[in-house]
């Protein structure tokens, strides 16, 4: 059990943030300034909290009020770094073996030909980190502090820096390692998808503060923090009204409010209700309205909040005068339009989507 | 007689190579801790080390030479001291030679090594700490062997200002031949006497071939550092 609790300000940020990590995985998740790497820093006794205590399995790493500050070397807190951090002088094989000559011998501690076998490096232990993959640096970085025998570990983004394959290429060898261990891990991310992978605890962080801390689908959900299963059903429902028929195109006319819409099929009577489900990722945002596009549905309203995160993704609120529509878009896609509360904006859904959209 | 040189001269090439490496190779340790603590400290007094190290880069030679003879010589403070307690005396004896180059390639060597070692990347030392290497493990396993070609560096400079010290060289332990007596010395005492020209000559080249010969060795080792600390 890693037991933190630290206050630190530096200049205008303040981080006062309480809590423990059991033996399992945690995972300490928030948008980037929110301090995630500064708990790394001062659990692994690189930055020394103004005040507070860090307790590591009963032994007590720093208290502030006792005047104990337990140096870094002698914590046992393992940290795997987002940049590696291998030492470029020393092969992959010194390397992994760069802390186990350095401390004493604990029975719980695994081998060389272990670890190495559980992340796959079999071939790497000659070679220099220079002439390694990203992904295949961050195994042997997990593999250097898995053999220096860990009473924690803490990894700080360590897929951060790796494209989305390289990821999908080392998430089993840490799903593998997490299963056949017990230590305390404190897992830092901006990618919830990671976290859930991996971690059965959450603790969300918020400049500087820890808003929700517990186990990991409860805590998600009261901490409004939206897992990749729930993004993807992110949706806005909606009420309208059957106005008319194409019947030559086999269309349904529809009213929202002051908006037209149309629906593919011939369906309903004029003045009938319909529920319409529009997905978030269903919706394209655009700043004119469209011309010679194939989409019938353009919607003018307002953009009302963007949330923006770390990841991919940005999920904007358009209000469109008696409802608010939810899309997803790329971050990128936000910024490039400079989207921002009250921005006058067109909301497009595909006609073909309206059709699955349609409830009884 | 060897290759045409008279004793004298195979006297000065001796003792300048000797006082060369023994001033360097002495001044290293001390080099290495200035440099690091002008690159990683934070002291009070940094600016006045600061000065002192470069002192000797920027006084005229003979004036260093004499400030070693007040303060090492027989009657100078830490020279008696020397004298009466471990019977070490500098004065007009090569080790004193040795000393002169030492302080004079001193400050080539600090800034060569202090460059060097603000290059080494901190986040590495700091990972060599959570891996359980305690401050000195860390500068012997991470931040000297990354400094290395820096160290290599300052050590040649070093050794090249020590080969070639004149100044403070002959203000501190004069011109003994056979003792203090080296290579520049002999080359400036061959031209002042009558017949010397031949084996000023003699001496001039060599000091040219041992320069070439230095600086080629110091590249290839240079390169074999490089290339094997960039994997």
């Amino acid at each position: 059990m890693l037991e933190i609790a630290v206050r630190r300000r530096v200049g205008g940020f303040a981080l006062d943030a309480a809590f423990a990590v059991p033996p399992g995985v945690t995972a300490l998740v928030g948008a980037s300034g929110a301090g995630k790497s500064t708990i790394v820093a001062l659990a692994a006794g690189l930055a020394r909290p103004d005040a507070g205590r860090i307790v590591l399995n009963g032994r007590t790493l720093f208290d502030g009020a006792a005047g104990i500050d337990v140096p870094p070397h002698r914590r046992a807190v393992r940290v795997v770094f987002q940049e590696s951090r291998l030492m470029p002088h020393l092969s992959v094989r010194s390397n992994l073996l760069f802390g186990r000559r350095r401390v004493t011998p604990r029975p719980s501690r695994p081998s060389l030909e272990e670890v190495v076998v559980l992340l796959g490096i079999e071939g790497l232990l000659p070679r220099r980190p220079r002439s390694l993959s990203g992904g295949e640096r961050q195994r042997v970085a997990i593999g250097r502090a898995l053999l220096a025998g860990p009473e924690a570990l803490l990894f700080d983004e360590p897929l951060a820096a790796l494209d989305a394959a390289r990821k999908a290429e080392i998430l089993p060898f840490l799903e593998r390692l997490v299963a056949a261990t017990a230590l305390p891990i404190l897992y830092v991310t901006h990618a919830l998808e990671e976290a859930e992978r991996l971690a059965q605890r959450l603790v969300v962080l918020a400049e500087g503060k820890v808003v929700a801390d517990g186990p990991f689908a409860e805590t998600a959900a009261r901490a409004g923090v939206a897992t990749a299963a729930e993004r993807l059903a992110a949706a806005t429902e909606l009420v309208a009204t059957v106005s008319g028929h194409d019947e030559a195109y086999r269309l349904t006319l529809l009213a929202l409010g002051r908006h037209r819409l149309t629906a593919p099929g011939v369906f309903g009577r004029p003045g009938d209700e319909v529920h319409l489900r529009i997905l978030a990722r269903d919706v394209i945002v655009a700043r004119e309205a469209p011309q010679a596009v194939s989409i019938r549905n353009a919607l003018p309203g307002t953009v009302r909040t963007v949330v923006r995160g770390d990841g991919a993704v940005a999920e904007v609120a358009i209000d469109i005068g008696g409802a608010v529509l939810r899309a997803e878009i790329t971050r990128k896609a936000a910024d490039e339009l400079d989207l921002a509360p009250g921005r006058a904006v067109y909301a497009l859904v595909k006609s073909v989507v309206l059709a699955e959209a349609i409830g009884s | 007689m060897t290759l045409g040189f008279g004793p004298d001269e195979i006297e000065a090439v001796r003792i300048s190579i000797l006082v060369s490496t023994v001033g360097t190779l002495a001044a290293l340790p001390f080099g290495i801790l200035a440099a690091y603590a002008l690159a990683r400290w934070r002291f009070p007094g940094k600016t006045l080390l600061d000065g002192l190290v470069h002192l000797p880069l920027v006084l005229p030679p003979v004036v260093t030479g004499y400030l070693l003879l007040l303060l090492l010589g027989r009657n100078g403070p830490l020279g008696a001291l020397l004298d009466q307690c471990c019977g070490i005396v500098f004065s007009f004896r090569w080790t004193g030679a040795a000393i002169a180059a030492a302080v004079m390639g001193f400050p080539l060597m600090v800034r060569a090594i202090r460059l060097s070692i603000e290059a080494v990347d901190r986040r590495l030392e700091q990972a060599a700490s959570t891996l359980g290497a305690g401050p000195l493990g860390t500068f012997f396993a991470v931040t000297l062997p990354l400094a290395a070609p820096g160290i290599l560096a300052g050590t040649v400079l070093g050794y090249a200002k020590a080969f070639g010290e004149f100044g403070a060289t002959i203000t501190f332990v004069g011109n003994i031949p056979g003792e203090t007596q080296t290579l520049p010395i002999a080359i400036y005492t061959f031209i002042e006497t009558p017949s010397g020209d031949a084996s000023a000559m003699r001496l001039v080249a060599l000091a040219i071939a041992i320069s070439l010969l230095a600086l080629f060795a110091s590249e290839l080792l240079n390169r074999r550092l490089v290339a094997r600390l960039s994997g």
